[in-house]
């Protein structure tokens, strides 16, 4: 394996000031939703001028650069701990150059390292081994105000009504928007994961976050789950900021985990309209940015 | 569009609705989770006593803060390693993080004007009322277009806070927002969460 740490540096820069396509067609949808004259349409002007800004300029699209959090599926027989290593020079490098903010801060002394470079979680990385000779890279950058407003319901739950099937995920997943008001940059993007232990169903709600936005569930099932809490959603009528309108979220992404028995959990990630991810593909005579 | 100048004299902000856009300029104070526990613990309830430069830092920013502004944000900045510094990221972080001390700070300090994003609530809304002051919204994310209304970077204090959490000094014009939170009792974010709630309890009985 060759030495990737010029190409992570693209990638962080990529993710931080230039949002991807499907997003930002999104976004100009749910601006030409919004009445004329109105605080939500104002917001969602705003919101795309930014966009186009930042991709001029080469700045960060939000302050916020949140928590880098890293995706590797690398070919058989490569040493993920020089890939991490690679990884944390990029990111350094990268907070170096002003893509990110220093947003690394230990939890116990309070001091911020100054580079986005923790512990081992911090960036997270996560690694999976996959055929082919392809290195494949996701990133999401996924900021603090919306990751503090995601939430977990284990199923029952009596106040809510929520019994343990899809019209129970329905209500909690709703119950999660109310309570996020404009606190976690409506309109955002659910991930949600159904199942898995409290851990694994907040990863999966993660994954589910990198679906291209026009891309339901190959299920139909949960494809239908999705336009509905996608409707549903904007029918409470928080909209962009919070300011009230027609859009609340952007979409909504469902994924289906197992789980035991005994447990019914569901996990709400609530991604900010910043919803900057990005994935780097590096093969033996390629490399491209998607 | 009504324009807003630093210092805000009470007259201007109780002219204030929830709703109007605001352009403001001159001088204000970046400061979030960490300013706000320090402002508090060691100059309003004083349960900490001040410590190294604290007072110093107090006397320099009480003068800012008497009729000014305070912004919630944790900006990108350039030039840390020369202190020529510059802000190329500078968008609101959530405010409802302030609620415990906001209020107090306001009452404290004569601060008029409160600015982030995601409102805020009743301590802050009854010190509006009080002192008067303002919640003002600004777009959050919006970081890139934002940071182009902060002229000149005029200082910070405790960047030992590390650089978002620091009190940066800004000279800033017509940053934009939106009066949410008034001196007169009304909050936007009370009014829709109240929506919302309706609407909630309509589709979980659906």
């Amino acid at each position: 394996m060759r030495d990737h740490t010029a190409d992570f540096l693209e990638l962080v820069r990529l993710a931080a000031t230039d949002l991807p396509p499907d997003v930002e067609a999104s976004l100009v949808a749910a601006r030409d939703q919004e009445a004329p004259v109105s605080a939500a349409r104002g917001a969602m002007d705003t919101i795309l001028q930014n966009v186009a800004m930042a991709r001029k300029n080469g700045t960060p699209i939000c302050q916020d650069t949140g928590t880098p959090i890293f995706y590797v599926r690398h070919p058989e027989g490569w040493s993920t701990r020089k890939l991490r290593q690679q990884i944390r020079v990029a990111v350094a490098e990268a907070t170096r150059l002003a893509y990110l903010r220093p947003n690394a801060v230990d939890s116990l002394t309070g001091v911020n390292s100054g580079n986005n470079l923790g512990d081992e979680a911090f960036p997270t990385v996560h690694f999976e081994e996959v055929e082919g000779d392809d290195l494949v890279v996701d990133l999401l950058l996924k900021g603090g105000g919306c990751e503090n407003v995601g939430a977990q319901y284990s199923l029952p739950n009596i106040a809510l009504g929520a019994g343990r099937d899809l019209e129970g995920v329905r209500k909690v997943v709703l119950d999660a928007v109310y309570k996020a008001q404009g606190k976690g940059c409506a309109p955002g993007v659910l991930g949600v994961a159904i199942g898995g232990d409290r851990g694994s169903s907040y990863y999966g709600s993660k994954e589910a976050l990198f679906r291209k936005m026009d891309e339901p569930h190959p299920d139909p099932s949960l494809a239908e789950l999705e336009g509905r809490l996608t409707t549903e959603a904007n029918q409470l009528g928080i909209g962009p900021m919070g300011f009230g309108g027609e859009t609340t979220v952007l979409g909504v992404k469902v994924q289906g985990m197992h789980r035991l028995p005994a447990s019914y959990f569901v996990s709400v990630s609530y991604m900010c309209w910043a919803h900057r991810r990005r994935r780097m593909i590096a093969g033996p005579d390629h490399l491209v940015y998607q | 569009m009504q324009k807003l100048s630093i210092p805000i004299p009470d007259k201007a902000i109780r002219r204030l609705k929830v709703g109007d856009p605001v352009s403001l300029s001159g001088v204000m104070l970046t400061g979030r989770d960490a300013a706000h526990k320090w402002m508090v613990e060691t100059f309003i309830k004083g349960s900490r006593a001040p410590q190294g430069d604290d007072q110093k830092i107090y006397q320099a920013i009480k003068p800012l803060l008497d009729g000014g502004a305070i912004y919630h944000c944790g900006p990108v900045v350039r030039g840390l390693e020369t202190g020529e510094y510059r802000f190329v990221a500078a968008g609101p972080t959530t405010s409802i993080r302030e609620e415990p001390y906001q209020g107090d700070v306001m009452q404290h300090f004569n601060l008029k004007a409160v600015i982030g994003k995601g409102g805020m609530g009743p301590k802050t809304l009854a010190a509006c009322q009080d002192v008067p002051g303002v919640y003002l919204h600004a777009i959050g994310g919006a970081a890139t277009l934002i940071a182009q209304s902060v002229k000149q970077v005029l200082g910070v204090h405790k960047l030992d806070f590390g650089v978002p959490e620091a009190l940066w000094v800004l000279e800033v014009e017509d940053f934009p927002a939106v009066v949410t939170m008034d001196s007169h009792g009304n909050s936007l974010h009370a009014e829709i969460e109240a929506c919302s709630r309706a609407a909630l309890e309509a589709l979980l009985a659906g």
